[in-house]
């Protein structure tokens, strides 16, 4: 093996473990949305090239409802980009991570989802693995969990026979650890920490649960804002 | 019901609309130049209050007036809490408490 490929090896290995919850979490998820799909009147290469191309979890269900309406690209456009607006949040907390790493650094981007995310911002690169390689397995292997959970869902829809109810938790499960590592952070951390549940909280119990992510955003924003004296 | 084509160009402004959330931090802030104090200060200090906010949006439509009450969540998020303070490993926290969690939604609750 020349010692790129075995840097790239080692990377995947070091990464895989982390990906583990999101494996179960997309698997099942990404059924989910395959058999909705089909069952909504689509074939397989729809659902799979709308994982594959837009990548974006919750949005694709919401885009069911868009394809089965009349055409509206427009709508289609601004509702992807109010859902999605989350993300504004953590590509400014990845400028520093995703730095210096070329070419690379845009297939990181493109793929930037809340998993993927959280691992990112949670873990630190293992020593002697080369950090682009191993952020570039986090983001791929996220990337093929959901595409593969679609094509899975398209074409054995029918056949799953065991309850899988449930087993969708993981991803809650690994947002509350990562919650809880980012917290043992420092002082800021934990504050932060707070300020972020307090914020979605207050969202939730003004907006609905339809509507709670813009306005949390807001919340926090100005929060974090207003006590950066007290916090640095 | 829409054409193939019309299906496609949904897709597409999907993806766009996902892309332009994606991409805009970074086009804003370019790697060459040092961004405003203020944005490395929030790049700082937003990933735990998103995390925060991840974990309330998943737990957006648990209904604590109906069927449930939001118990196998409340025992599953306080399994992983305590597994995750005794064992420190976040597969097995993680692991442990799905477990936990899809035993009380399919044979209890």
């Amino acid at each position: 093996m020349s010692s790129k490929k075995r840097e790239v090896y080692a990377a995947f290995k070091a990464a895989f473990p982390y990906t583990i919850p999101v494996l179960t979490g997309f698997l099942v998820l990404g059924m989910a949305y395959g058999v909705l799909m089909k069952t909504s009147g689509f074939e397989t290469k729809w659902a799979v090239a709308m994982s594959l191309i837009a990548f974006c979890g919750s949005m694709q269900f919401a885009a069911i409802n868009l394809l089965l309406s009349p055409f509206n690209p427009i709508q289609a456009l601004i509702l992807s980009i109010m859902v999605n607006a989350r993300h504004i949040f953590y590509g400014i907390s990845m400028l520093e991570k995703y730095k210096g790493l070329g070419k690379t650094r845009n297939f990181l981007i493109y793929t930037l989802c809340d998993e993927t995310f959280s691992i990112v911002s949670g873990v630190t690169v293992p020593k002697d693995i080369n950090k682009k390689y191993f952020y570039f397995a986090i983001s791929f292997l996220d990337y093929i969990y959901w595409t593969m959970g679609t094509l899975l869902g398209c074409v054995l829809g029918g056949f799953i026979t065991f309850s899988t109810e449930g087993l969708d938790f993981a991803l809650t499960a690994l947002f509350v650890v990562l919650f809880i590592e980012q917290t043992k952070k420092g002082k800021v951390s934990k504050i932060s920490g707070v300020i972020g549940i307090i914020s979605a909280l207050i969202a939730l119990l003004i907006f609905g649960a339809d509507n709670v992510v813009i306005p949390a955003m807001i919340i926090i924003l100005v929060l974090l804002l207003s006590g950066r004296k007290k916090l640095c | 019901m829409l054409t193939p084509f019309e299906i496609f160009i949904i897709i597409i402004m999907v993806a766009l609309g996902t892309m332009f959330t994606r991409f805009l931090p970074f086009i804003l802030f370019p790697e060459n130049k040092k961004p405003p104090e203020t944005i490395l200060y929030l790049g700082g200090v937003l990933p735990s209050a998103m995390m925060g906010l991840l974990v309330v949006y998943c737990l957006r439509n648990v209904s604590f007036t109906s069927s449930s009450h939001g118990i196998p969540e409340i025992i599953a998020i306080a399994s992983i809490v305590i597994i995750h303070k005794l064992k420190n490993n976040v597969l097995l926290s993680i692991g442990a408490s799905t477990v936990i969690y899809m035993v009380l939604v399919q044979a209890i609750f």
